[in-house]
């Protein structure tokens, strides 16, 4: 296959794409290493570094022992040191363990040096539920982070990003967490061969609409997309946005579409309270208040741990026929 | 002009009752006059005015209890019109705690924002509503909760003929629709420098052509003359950009299509001039079934605000009844506007005979600021070539 540029496209999964950029970040600059639990002899939780032991050896791809707090926290020393360090937490339920590393830490330091220091960290978390991994396993607390001042968070959710975003993190003199959502490592899509760094404080609009705006990011894109199929065919046209930067959010690209559409509807993999469709609502309603026709909308995660039970889980989540329905609603049908 | 409030006659003293107005409406007052009686805690007290001129009316009721600072009586200064000060309203009277109960200050003429908010209507309604000069009220909401949206707005808006509108119209109904014509009407002789010129076109050809059409096509497929003339609008303007398009920002903006607006007079009183998109790429039986729709429409009151809004030049036709010709004032910020008289049987040159032949006088409103007559000519001219050649329409 071919691109309209002439380049060759080939089909890869999400797994694959971030492999890809980690293999390309390894080999093209001696100072990225990548550590994490199970990442080496074991290939990672998610088959996401298989392979890499064998191509880069010990010293890069380095497995750790279960102590996120150590593991992170030797991550900042080494960035501190000159290196490029990639730090996978195997889910961002773990990390909870090294918040104080991340938070008090990675993104305190420059500001605390007076500039003397930066930590050029990546550190990439596996993030949400729909696998049947229990209340310990499932969460999205990405908001978490993209509360804190001092870092960047990241939230690739086509190949294409999960190809790019791994790159322009490492560029970035300061430290960048990415999230990976769990739902989102077998998908297919379709990625230029010379695919490289994306930009990454855009959001980007994945399907233009007339009569409302759908907002979301990561694994939820997806639903969304197909919740807008299916409105579509109602005769509602929705624009999609997916936010791609959960820190620095892109104001810019949110208010231009609601303004335009005058409604808004948030889809957010994490529960309601505090939530980042809680700052987007807020944030609307600030820059946007004179333009809107309805009440802000949020689709999220029930507040609850999430379910064991398959059925018990799928109904905690957003799905695309709650997304339909918000989106019904605030059309006023 | 001023406002006599309620004094406060004491550092604890948080609302007074009016016992006796001692000035009544017409009075004239004097600084230092007293004008009032107030009962305070501490008794009935006298009070006084410090401003000279005439009580124009009182704002509360003997006997109100009303807290410090509450408007009294308005008081109109020497030289100042009557009626100035309209909008302060009259005061209710505020219940007030009682002594020994903690003191909460009383807000200050809350009595202004007592009442309804108005029906439920959404942010972006509102300010439409606000800036077009439309009541809410009159509204039916379609939105959440039955909310009035933006588009409920909008549509209130065109209905009431917006095409014609630049600036905010006060009233609703026909008199919105007035004052909306007079608005765009003086707005153009104000601003467009129009030249006019005519042209009379002897159309027999053309209405020939029609008959032998609607013999042989049943009758919902059968063309009126403005269709053709509409089509020959269409085509005739492709050469001539400079006639097609708005004029905004003190810069024509030619149009790549020819959006060609219809006069349409309302049985109500007023006109719209609606536009059929892209009228030059339409056959005759579309352009023709478009015409029947547009007209039904806007009669029913239903049409889109695109129709409206993007007209890049427009046509107005007297029709049968109507008379020789017009000189139509062009609606900004289109740059040109065609106007066609009923079509006449006169006697008529043709060759070396006089002959009966059918007239039909074609006139030309446009912006000098754009065009020129000559080019104007030509348009004219090229309207006539293409009605005197109808199979090519």
């Amino acid at each position: 296959m071919t691109t309209d540029q002439g380049g060759t496209v080939a089909t890869v999964t999400y797994r694959d794409a971030v492999r890809m950029a980690l293999q390309d970040a390894l080999r093209r600059d001696p100072r990225v290493f990548l550590m994490g639990e199970d990442v080496g002899r074991y290939g990672g939780c998610y088959a996401v570094s298989k392979g890499l032991l064998d191509e880069f050896g010990p010293e890069r791809i380095r497995d750790t022992p279960l102590s996120e707090g150590g593991f992170v926290g030797a991550g900042i020393g080494a960035a501190l040191g000159g290196m490029r360090p990639i730090v996978e937490v195997m889910t961002v339920n773990f990390s909870m363990l090294c918040l104080d590393q991340i938070l008090n830490t990675a993104a305190t330091l420059r500001h605390m040096s007076g500039g003397q220091f930066s930590v050029p960290l990546v550190i990439r978390m596996a993030t949400g539920a729909g696998r049947q991994l229990a209340a310990q396993h499932s969460h999205s607390l990405e908001n978490w982070y993209a509360h804190i001042p001092g870092i960047r968070v990241l939230a690739p959710a086509t190949v294409e990003d999960a190809r790019g975003m791994l790159w322009s993190g490492l560029v970035d003199p300061d430290p960048v967490i990415i999230f990976e959502n769990v739902m989102l490592y077998n998908m297919s899509g379709e990625l230029a061969e010379d695919a490289g760094g994306v930009a990454i404080d855009r959001a980007a609009l994945r399907r233009r609409g007339r009569d409302l705006s759908l907002i979301t990011y990561g694994g939820s894109l997806w639903k969304t997309l197909g919740a807008a199929r299916q409105l579509a065919g109602e005769g509602i046209e929705a624009d999609v946005i997916d936010l791609r930067s959960l820190r620095p959010l892109d104001d810019a690209t949110i208010m231009e579409s609601v303004a335009r559409t005058r409604r808004a509807v948030i889809v957010d993999e994490s529960w309601r309270s505090g939530s980042l469709a809680a700052e987007i609502t807020a944030r609307i309603v600030e820059q946007c208040f004179w333009s809107l026709d309805a009440p802000v909308a949020r689709v999220c995660t029930a507040e609850v741990p999430i379910p064991y039970p398959k059925h018990l889980e799928d109904a905690a989540l957003p799905q695309p026929a709650a997304i339909v329905a918000a989106a019904r609603a605030v059309m006023g049908r | 002009m001023g406002v006599f409030r309620m004094p406060s006659l004491g550092a604890d003293m948080e609302a007074g009752t009016l016992v006796e107005w001692l000035k009544q409406p017409g009075d004239t007052v004097r600084s230092g006059d007293i004008i009032a009686v107030i009962e305070t805690q501490k008794g009935a007290i006298e009070v006084e005015v410090f401003e000279s001129g005439t009580l124009e009316r009182h704002l509360v009721e003997v006997g109100a209890t009303v807290p410090v600072g509450t408007g009294l009586a308005v008081i109109r200064s020497d030289g100042t019109p009557a009626g100035a000060h309209n909008d302060l309203p009259p005061v209710a009277p505020v219940a007030v705690a009682p002594p020994s109960a903690p003191a909460t200050p009383p807000p200050l003429e809350r009595t202004a924002l007592a009442g309804s908010f108005g029906p439920k209507a959404s942010p972006a309604a509102r300010r439409l509503a606000q800036e077009r000069g439309i009541d809410l009220d009159t509204l039916t909401g379609s939105g959440p909760e039955g909310a009035i949206v933006f588009v409920d707005v909008e549509q209130a808006w065109l209905r009431r003929g917006a095409s014609v509108v630049t600036g905010p119209a006060k009233s609703s109904g026909v008199d919105g629709m007035r004052a909306a014509i007079a608005a765009a009407m003086a707005r153009a002789k104000r601003e467009i420098p129009h030249y006019y010129l005519g042209h009379s076109v002897d159309v027999s050809d053309s209405l020939d052509w029609m008959g032998r059409w609607n013999d042989s096509h049943p009758p919902a497929d059968r063309l009126v003359f403005s269709a053709l003339l509409a089509k020959a609008v269409a085509l005739a303007l492709d050469g001539f950009a400079e006639f097609n398009g708005q004029y905004r920002d003190g810069q024509f903006h030619a149009a790549a299509q020819v959006h060609l607006g219809i006069a349409i007079a309302l049985r109500g009183g007023g006109l719209v001039a609606p536009a059929i998109h892209d009228a030059a790429r339409l056959s005759l039986p579309q352009l023709m079934t478009a015409l029947r729709d547009l007209t039904n429409r806007v009669r029913a009151g239903r049409f889109r605000g695109s129709e409206l809004a993007d007209s890049t030049v427009t046509l107005t036709s007297l029709g049968e009844r109507g008379v020789d010709w017009v000189q139509p004032v062009i609606y900004p910020p289109q740059v040109a506007i065609i106007g066609a008289g009923a079509i006449q049987r006169r006697p008529w040159l043709v060759g070396d005979s006089i002959v009966p032949r059918e007239i039909c006088q074609l006139t030309l409103a446009a912006d000098h600021r754009v065009s020129d007559g000559h080019r104007g000519g030509l348009l004219l001219r090229e309207i006539e070539a293409r009605l005197q050649a109808p199979e090519a329409l």
